[in-house]
């Protein structure tokens, strides 16, 4: 897709001759659900219509049913229209005060267990997975540890599984880092080349990247301890819930859930079989 | 001095620099039971992500919260666009969050905020633009108006600082220019 700006993308206003009312987006929805059996209805629909008039703004599409016909007759622009209109902002150590969280009150926990089994759903390119690695090795653990990670994107997964970043997201990675209070310095974990930021390949040791759809996505094993960060705000409540039950499921006896900081299990079904750990950094316990 | 009131679902108010004791002063001045859901989307430092709920909390006569994702919207409070999130309205009465870039170099994004309003509670709305350094907020109050809501901008000679309620005026004809006496008075009056 071609590179946007950052810092001025606008909503509607680029594209005032398309209206993307209800019909029209669940018209769009539809085709992509027969064209790439992937299934759109249980997003939020605010962000929704914002990311379709994105790629509206990107590709000089002149109606909705151009961009349907394209839908239709080109798997690779499909595919990449599904991954422009997933969002994928990330950071390491996004929220310093979660992985506080993580490092005093779980990892403690963790450390009684042979092997902890951690599972990030919704990884992106990877900054989540890295966060946990560094944690887990300044707390001993990182041998110990498997971690699955998965995202249906299948770029941002390249990404991660390289881990090379761009240089200038690093002032806001260093000091997510030294609020969190890190043993060491972040670029301890991490060399410099031609501009960008390489992590060390090491800490991904013992992870494994996987495409999974959480979507109708069912129980692939058991975990220890969930990640779920900032995903289910895309997700209207009827999909947070099934989703909500499908990480209830994949949890060992008093396995972890965490999810964003702003997201809320107690609407959910299964949020009577969680215990809150921490309802500031939204981490939860499973009861049995 | 003011034409009859139309029954709001929702009040949306986007600001930023210097619209700080604007809110404050309008948060105190409500007469309650205020029965009209207030929305703010107010540009602040990024990463400070408590302390201004407790700072509005102070003096204000309803309840200010930071909304969780798909919280159910209810008279009484003020919602805070929470710091690193954009907030919309989704139908059925409840807010959804978004880590999406940001517009217009903030996130929260006032334009975001005001034309998710405007579409979910279309003549239902009212939207005011305070005192502001950027032009955020210029876009949404036009939407806002687009879609049949009532738009309220403060009047630049009395606010802070210029920038936002002027580019608010410049994109579309406000309903009202008011200053913030003449805002707070509006609000209680529509409080029916
Ligand atoms: C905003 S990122 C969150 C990244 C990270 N967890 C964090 O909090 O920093 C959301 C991710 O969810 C992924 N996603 C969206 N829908 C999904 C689905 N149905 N199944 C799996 N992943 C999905 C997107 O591709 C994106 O990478």
């Amino acid at each position: 897709m071609p590179e946007q700006n950052q810092g001025v993308w606008n909503t509607q206003r680029n594209r005032p001759d398309i209206r993307l009312g209800f019909d029209e987006l669940n018209y769009i929805i539809k085709i992509i659900k027969e064209v790439a059996d992937f299934d759109f209805s249980h997003y939020a629909a605010s962000s929704f219509q914002r990311r379709v008039y994105r790629v509206l703004e990107i590709y000089p599409f002149k109606s909705v049913q151009e961009l349907v016909n394209r839908l239709r007759t080109d798997a690779q622009f499909t595919a990449e229209f599904i991954e422009e209109v997933t969002v994928n902002t990330t950071e390491l150590f996004r929220d310093p005060e979660f992985w506080q969280e993580i490092r005093d009150s779980v990892l403690p926990s963790l450390a009684q267990h042979r092997n902890i089994h951690i599972w990030h759903a919704g990884c992106s390119t990877g900054e989540e997975v890295y966060s946990m690695a560094i944690t887990l090795a300044e707390a001993g653990l990182l041998d110990r540890v498997k971690i699955t990670a998965t995202d249906i994107n299948e770029t941002v997964i390249k990404t991660a599984a390289r881990g090379h970043y761009p240089e200038r997201l690093f002032k806001l990675y260093d000091n997510n880092y030294r609020i969190f209070g890190g043993k060491k310095e972040l670029s301890d974990y991490y060399k410099i080349e031609n501009g960008s930021i390489r992590m060390n390949p090491e800490l991904l040791a013992n992870v494994k990247f996987r495409h999974f759809n959480l979507v109708g996505g069912e129980v692939f094993s058991k975990f220890d301890l969930v990640l779920c960060r900032n995903v289910m705000i895309y997700f209207d409540k009827v999909l947070q819930d099934q989703v909500s039950k499908l990480f209830y499921s994949s949890l060992f006896k008093y396995g972890f859930l965490a999810v964003g900081s702003k997201e809320s299990l107690i609407w959910c079904s299964v949020s009577h079989k969680f215990k809150t750990i921490s309802n500031d950094n939204k981490i939860y316990q499973a009861r049995v | 001095m003011i034409s009859r009131p139309t029954p709001y679902k929702a009040i949306v108010i986007g600001g930023s620099a210097g619209s700080f004791p604007v809110i404050t002063k309008v948060l105190s001045s409500l007469k309650t039971p205020y029965r009209i859901p207030l929305i703010l989307c107010l540009h602040r430092l990024k990463h400070v992500r408590s302390g201004f709920v407790e700072a509005l909390s102070i003096k204000s006569n309803i309840k200010v919260v930071e909304p969780f994702d798909k919280q159910t919207i209810k008279p009484g409070f003020a919602y805070l666009a929470p710091a690193n999130y954009h907030l919309s309205i989704e139908l059925g009465n409840h807010f959804s969050l978004s880590t999406e870039e940001m517009v217009s170099y903030s996130r929260p994004s006032i334009d975001i905020t005001f034309e998710s309003c405007g579409f979910a509670y279309k003549q239902k709305l009212l939207g005011v633009i305070l005192s502001g350094a950027n032009k955020d907020g210029a876009h949404g109050i036009r939407k806002v108006k687009a879609y049949g809501g009532t738009t309220l901008v403060q009047d630049p000679m009395e606010s802070k600082v210029a920038t936002m309620p002027t580019a608010a005026i410049e994109s579309h004809k406000p309903n009202h220019i008011y200053s913030s006496q003449k805002i707070i008075d509006f609000l209680n009056l529509i409080n029916r």
